[in-house]
């Protein structure tokens, strides 16, 4: 449920990075410390390494546009809504705002793009939720968005492939971001009543009411290597407790650990594992109509 | 309904003189047989589930329990239930699909546990799972929030064809103090969020998620049981009348709808 307070952090050098053209690598540019292994990352090395240390392995966050271009085939992506927003509708405290500011900074009016793009020439329907537009926070332009891909793509009989990021239910929107867990849920039942196939990525972090409906509904559920990937907020549970958190608690390791996990997808690799599934899964399924 | 503070209803939303689930199954149904388990891990007592009479009409009941007096209140979880017991609630909602029986919700919760062995067994999995299943579920499902409505934990017993809200009960994306020491750092600060929330049964008509509030005015007296009992009766005999594909069609928009009003750019044809 809680989301990060990131207009308070510095502003995300690797957002202004990837608007800015390429520059060749030389002493000045800026870099970026690894948090696993210290290493100073010159920003055009981590970018075209789709935001990864190339000696560690870690995964920065990414936004929205930086998934799709490293995810999608060159210029294949056709956005769907893409002005489509949340209101404050409930004249919530700081809501508007924050808001407005968070577009200023994003650059983007919601917390998730939808579309339909080609990976290594196939076709599916693609979610991206976004980091950095309120921790990925779930409210009624979230909720409209994907359900309307999934009706979408039920529709046009395509798989959809979503990448997870969220802190959870939005709280500016009150009871009406609950109902979008059912809402979205409903959409992913019929999808796959219609036997089509819904592939989901959990990225750093997934919590809250976005696990506990569209990120955990795939048929098949992978995971970014260490993300962090729960229900419920691990200081919660820590003060709920009074326990001490076992060690790598709530990570995809972890999930994968306890059976609700499909398999770990380091990001070099999600092109390739997803096309294959997409391939395997393109004769068209049961058609339960 | 008289003007009353959000957080006020909070206050007795939670009140411990409330009944709980189990008095609504005693008071509501009769013949009540309790069906126990998930059938993959352990019988959660926080979610008591089972088959009875409402009338001449065998239902499915799925009651979420806080229990009465300390130690009970204690073993019952305090009403927070584990993935076992959205997975009992799941098993029994399947049960009753399969024969043709209708089920009744009642929802009493804080939220989900938040502990860690619930999260090694895969609470947000539970739930996820319930509201797939409950969102096409073929046979009516209409669920009464009785005290507290927390969040995600309360929603996987309430993707139903209709909600109901006791007039003091609450319904929330998050609980006011949790809002407030998100917002301003500070859970004292709960009666504001409380209000921003709008976390009321009356709010909640307002939004259009519930479809009725229930008044209070005899509340857990003979007559007040029976008057919830007899709109029970008749709303399950109206829904009955629809085939399963209507039925779910119309749970479906429902929900479809909620959020659509209040949108930039809404213009776009559901």
């Amino acid at each position: 449920m809680s989301f990060i307070n990131f207009l308070n952090k510095p502003k995300n050098e690797l957002e202004s990075a990837s608007k800015l053209p390429p520059v060749a690598s030389d002493e000045n540019e800026p870099s970026k410390a690894c948090p696993e292994c210290h290493r100073q990352i010159p920003l055009s090395q981590l970018w075209a390494n789709c935001n990864c240390c190339r000696d560690c392995g870690y995964h920065f966050r990414m936004n929205a546009r930086q998934r799709i271009h490293c995810f999608t085939d060159a210029d294949s992506f056709k956005e769907f809504d893409p002005e489509l927003q949340s209101e404050d509708f409930l004249a919530f405290p700081g809501y508007k705002k924050k808001l407005e500011l968070t577009e200023t900074v994003s650059g983007e009016k919601e917390a998730v793009t939808c579309g339909t793009a080609l990976v290594r020439g196939l076709e599916c329907c693609l979610f991206v939720m976004d980091p950095y537009f309120m921790m990925g926070s779930m409210g009624t332009a979230v909720g409209e968005k994907i359900t309307r891909l999934f009706e979408y793509a039920t529709r046009h009989r395509l798989p959809v492939v979503g990448f997870t990021v969220s802190g959870g239910a939005r709280m500016q929107e009150g009871l009406l971001s609950l109902m979008q867990m059912a809402k979205t849920s409903g959409a992913v039942q019929r999808h796959s009543d219609a036997g089509l196939l819904y592939i989901t990525v959990l990225t750093n972090p997934t919590t809250g009411g976005v696990t506990a409906s569209f990120a955990m509904e795939g048929d098949i559920i992978l995971a970014e290597p260490k993300a962090t990937v729960g229900f419920a907020g691990a200081r919660v549970i820590e003060q709920t407790t009074r326990k001490k958190l076992p060690q790598g608690f709530q990570t995809s390791e972890f999930m994968l650990e306890h059976g609700f996990v499909d398999a770990i997808a380091p990001r070099d690799k999600q092109r390739q594992i997803i096309s294959t599934l997409l391939k395997m899964h393109s004769g068209g399924g049961q058609d339960a109509g | 309904m008289p003007d009353k503070a959000a957080i006020d209803r909070v206050k007795t939303a939670r009140s411990n003189n409330r009944p709980t689930g189990v008095d609504f199954i005693e008071n509501l149904f009769s013949d009540f047989i309790e069906l126990h388990g998930d059938r993959r891990y352990a019988d959660d007592p926080a979610i008591v589930g089972g088959i009875a009479y409402l009338g001449s009409m065998p239902v499915t009941v799925i009651a979420m329990e806080k229990g009465h007096g300390a130690r009970e209140r204690m073993s019952r979880n305090f009403g927070a239930p584990n993935p076992e017991g959205y997975r009992k609630a799941c098993r029994l909602m399947k049960q009753a699909e399969k024969f043709g029986r209708p089920v009744v919700c009642i929802v009493d919760t804080s939220g989900a546990y938040c502990g860690i062995e619930a999260e090694e067994r895969g609470q947000g999995q539970a739930i996820a799972e319930n509201l797939m299943v409950m969102m096409s579920l073929r046979t009516p499902v209409i669920s009464v929030l009785i005290g507290e409505g927390g969040s995600g934990g309360a929603l996987a017993l309430a993707a139903a064809d209709e909600v109901w809200m006791l007039e003091n009960a609450v319904y929330s994306v998050i609980s006011p103090e949790g809002c407030a020491s998100i917002l301003w750092r500070d859970a004292s600060k709960a009666a504001e969020a409380a209000q921003s929330l709008k976390l009321t049964a009356q709010d909640a008509l307002e939004l259009e998620a519930i479809e009725r509030v229930i008044p209070e005015n005899d509340l857990g007296k003979d007559a007040f049981y029976s008057a919830l009992k007899e709109q029970l009766i008749a709303r399950f005999g109206s829904l009955s009348e629809l085939t399963p594909d209507a039925l779910t069609e119309r749970r479906y928009m429902r929900f479809r709808k909620l959020g659509t009003k209040n949108l930039k750019e809404a213009d776009h044809a559901v």
